[in-house]
């Protein structure tokens, strides 16, 4: 089934998909034990003339068991999921690209800083429905909303996050392959929410030069 | 002193049994009959069922053959629908109200009111609930409801269109969706409604504690009186915080008072606390009664004691319990501390274990049992295995790094079914064959019974297994049209797959309402213990009269569960016949 995942391009997302699988693989086997042994049951204690059910009012060691060997294996996914977690949403690694996104009804409008690195200047450039960064880089994308919550979705990054209005949510991704990736909105968002989607170009470290000369000329001049 | 209680109470109720005839409106309309009302409540969300089920087609027309015609809806008006053609705003609203009424209007009438109201004294050996015209002010409310519901789609604007989860600030202000009345009409019926339960569930709590016939203690009543016993405590603490949160989102749609709109100083994510601190407690609400009816049913048609019956109970406690501290993982992504997160996520993983013991312990009573596939135990076969799959699926949203990618997605749709069709509704269907010739003094047909089983059984699967596909695919849940998305066009044959599954799902429907109809009328008599079960109800006639037992009240003996006991030949053991003692040598 996890084949129909969309192509992994973002360095947290191939340990999103692992502890997917390893998820998946645990509630599959247990699937297929539980469905095994009572297809047998009723195979095995189908009614028959002359026979007796068992009478059985439990059995206080098997129910022990189960309770622990379940509490065990929720307790070690919880474990094993929390500093994924942590890496992705509780921390910002150091970033020199910011990105800020803001959710309006129906579409994302994309500013950056430009080369003073500061949001709410001059050089600022902005797009709607369009983000462009750099491949291997560390990608700092400020969340925020203009009328009610949206939430960004870039399935091949494994990346979501609410935008909520009133507030900033910081987030981040590192892109590892560059290409065009679709952006939807995944939060009912009104009439308009089918269809609220911008692409994500991530582009090569010659590209991404080539489109930041394009856009900010003057800024080459100044830094030679 | 639980005993003396009891009997003042019994003997209270012996006075109800002279009561003799009321007339046709005390009898079928304004009844305090806790059976009348029951089958109010059940004819109520059987009604809202089929509107609930019309919608869901509707939505999945759009979804496999976006922006076409449905066939036969051409006459449906503008701006509803454009010659058929199903516009995007109508879309919202269906998937809004086919939510509200499949959980609000057909799930809880049937599985808490109408079972609820059936079982209750029927099972603990009582004449009547503690306040029957509390009770029958129950249904009419919840009646009250349901008409102000349906009247949102006459208003101008339209109804309701911000999802059964009614996000603020998309449902806090007109202009953000154009839905005028419709939003406040929907937040007016579920306050009405959540009074509505509120006095269903004060009724449940004292008839239970107060009402038990004697003998009968909290450790020999059936399950589903527990599962109910325990879904009231949970409507009782959870109801008010939804009622409360429905009259501040309607201050701010009204007054302007911005409790959840930032541009006045309020919070949206206020409105997502105080949702799912009702919501998820809401979701054992719907799943523990059916806990309680494949309980039975499993015990009854294996002929064995039910497994484990304390665990049972405890686990029950520990699920509600529970349900009440992990609201929080509908919000992973919400933009809520993500520290919280953690804990969230610990509290939910937690949660599978009382889950994981309901399992075994189902599959510890088909153990060495001697087993008969009625419909009834086709169901609450299904109900077990259905849950499996429902249970197992929500570990991947319950890990927070897995849900960041599933959430808000198609694999979200399919869970929810899994547990509140494939486990909800079938312990519905369970108990409807179960219980109907109790209720009805006739026996369903089998035959058809199993035809709609098997047909709904094989449809749902192929409706909701392909969900989790989509979900992995990534396709986004309450999208229009998913044909507007690239990286969604590969998935569009698996849409119309379920698309023609849904279609058979609805069709397998037209054998249950034919058989309930026929059977009404023309069904096999049905003899008092249709089942040969132990529980208090097969003690009654069937249908049984205006307070359910002749001059004496049942006495309880022992526990519900009494199946191929030593102690007789037959293999079963009604809680209330007395037994003459064997000598001790035999033990």
């Amino acid at each position: 089934m996890l084949r129909w995942l969309p192509e992994n391009a973002s360095t947290y997302g191939k340990d999103i998909d692992s502890l997917f699988s390893l998820i998946y693989n645990i509630t599959g086997v247990t699937f297929i034990l539980v469905m095994t042994v009572m297809v047998a049951f009723l195979i095995l204690f189908r009614r028959r003339e002359g026979r007796r059910a068992t009478y059985l009012h439990g059995n206080t060691y098997l129910e022990i068991l189960w309770t622990v060997v379940t509490a065990g294996i929720m307790i070690m996914l919880t474990i094993m999921s929390r500093p994924l977690w942590g890496r992705i949403k509780e921390s910002l690694p150091a970033s020199e690209i910011q990105v800020r996104v803001t959710a309006k009804q129906f579409s994302w409008e994309i500013v950056y800083p430009g080369p003073d690195g500061e949001f709410g200047t001059e050089d600022d450039l902005r797009a709607d429905n369009n983000m462009n960064v750099p491949v291997n880089q560390v990608v700092r994308v400020i969340l925020k909303s203009d009328d009610v919550i949206h939430s960004l979705f870039i399935p091949n990054l494994r990346f979501k996050q609410d935008a909520v209005p009133g507030r900033d949510i910081d987030s981040w991704f590192e892109a590892t392959r560059p290409g065009k990736y679709e952006m939807p909105c995944a939060e009912l968002c009104g009439f308009g929410h089918s269809g609220m989607k911008g692409y994500l170009t991530v582009h090569s470290a010659e590209d991404y030069q080539r489109w930041v000369e394009r856009n900010w000329p003057s800024s080459q001049e100044e830094d030679s | 002193m639980g005993e003396a209680v009891s009997e003042s109470a019994g003997a209270m109720q012996e006075a109800r049994v002279h009561h003799g005839h009321l007339g046709f409106w005390r009898t079928y309309v304004f009844s305090t009959d806790h059976k009348m009302i029951a089958k109010q409540f059940l004819f109520m969300g059987l009604f809202m069922m089929v509107l609930g089920g019309l919608m869901a087609l509707l939505m999945r027309w759009q979804l496999a053959w976006p922006e076409t015609p449905v066939p036969g809806f051409g006459w449906v008006p503008e701006p509803y629908m454009y010659g058929g053609i199903i516009p995007p705003d109508f879309y919202n609203m269906l998937f809004t109200m086919h939510a509200t009424l499949m959980i609000f209007f057909v799930l809880m009438p049937i599985l808490v009111g109408c079972f609820g109201n059936f079982l209750i004294p029927l099972m603990i050996g009582a004449r009547d609930m503690a306040f029957p015209v509390l009770n029958m002010l129950s249904f009419w409310a919840g009646a009250l409801a349901g008409l102000v519901m349906l009247a949102g789609f006459a208003v101008p604007g339209g109804h309701a269109a911000g999802g059964w989860t009614a996000y603020a600030p998309l449902t806090a202000n007109v202009t953000y969706t154009g839905v005028d009345w419709g939003q406040n009409l929907w937040i007016i019926s579920l306050i009405i409604l959540s009074f509505s339960s509120l006095m269903g569930s004060i009724n449940y709590i004292t008839t239970i504690i107060n009402m038990r016939a004697p003998g009968m203690t909290f450790f020999r009543l059936p399950l589903v009186i527990w599962s109910l016993f325990i879904v009231a405590i949970l409507l009782l603490l959870a109801l008010p915080v939804l009622t409360a949160a429905l009259a501040m989102l309607f201050l701010d749609r009204a007054l302007g008072t911005s409790f959840f709109l930032p541009s006045g100083g309020g919070e949206p994510l206020l409105w997502q606390h105080l949702f799912w601190f009702f919501g998820h407690p809401e979701v054992y609400v719907l799943i523990l009664p059916a806990m309680g009816i494949g309980s039975e049913i499993l015990s009854v048609f294996s002929r064995k004691p039910i497994f484990g019956y304390r665990a049972m109970v405890y686990a029950m406690m520990a699920i509600a319990f529970l349900g009440f501290i992990v609201w929080g993982h509908h919000m992973f992504q919400s933009g809520m501390n993500p520290v919280l997160g953690t804990s969230f996520m610990l509290s939910t993983m937690v949660i599978a274990v009382p889950s994981a013991i309901k399992t075994f312990n189902w599959l510890g009573t088909l153990w060495g049992g001697s087993i008969r596939f009625t419909t009834p135990m086709l169901h609450g076969l299904a109900f077990v295995s259905m849950f499996v799959i429902g249970g197992l699926s929500g570990i991947f949203m319950a890990s927070a790094p897995v849900d960041i990618y599933i959430h808000d997605t198609y694999f979200i749709v399919a869970h929810i079914h899994y547990v509140l069709f494939g486990g909800s509704l079938f312990g519905l269907f369970g108990a409807i064959h179960y219980w109907f010739p109790k209720m009805f003094g006739r026996m369903m047909n089998e035959t058809l019974g199993k035809i709609h089983f098997w047909s709904t059984f094989i449809a749902f699967n192929g409706v909701f297994f392909p969900m989790h596909i989509l979900g992995v695919g990534g396709m986004m849940r309450r999208i229009y049209n998913p044909l507007q998305y690239d990286f969604l066009q590969t998935l569009q044959p698996i849409n119309v797959f379920i698309t023609i599954s849904a279609f058979a799902l609805g069709a397998a429907q037209i054998v249950l309402v034919i058989n309930f109809f026929w059977s009404l009328f023309a069904g096999k008599r049905a003899e008092a213990n249709s089942w040969q079960a132990n529980t208090l109800e097969w003690s009654a006639p069937s249908p049984p009269p205006h307070g359910n037992w002749g001059e004496a009240l049942p006495i309880v003996y022992r526990s519900a569960y009494e199946y191929s006991s030593p102690e007789v030949s037959e293999d079963w053991l009604p809680q209330d016949r007395p037994l003459v003692p064997k000598p001790a040598a035999t033990y």
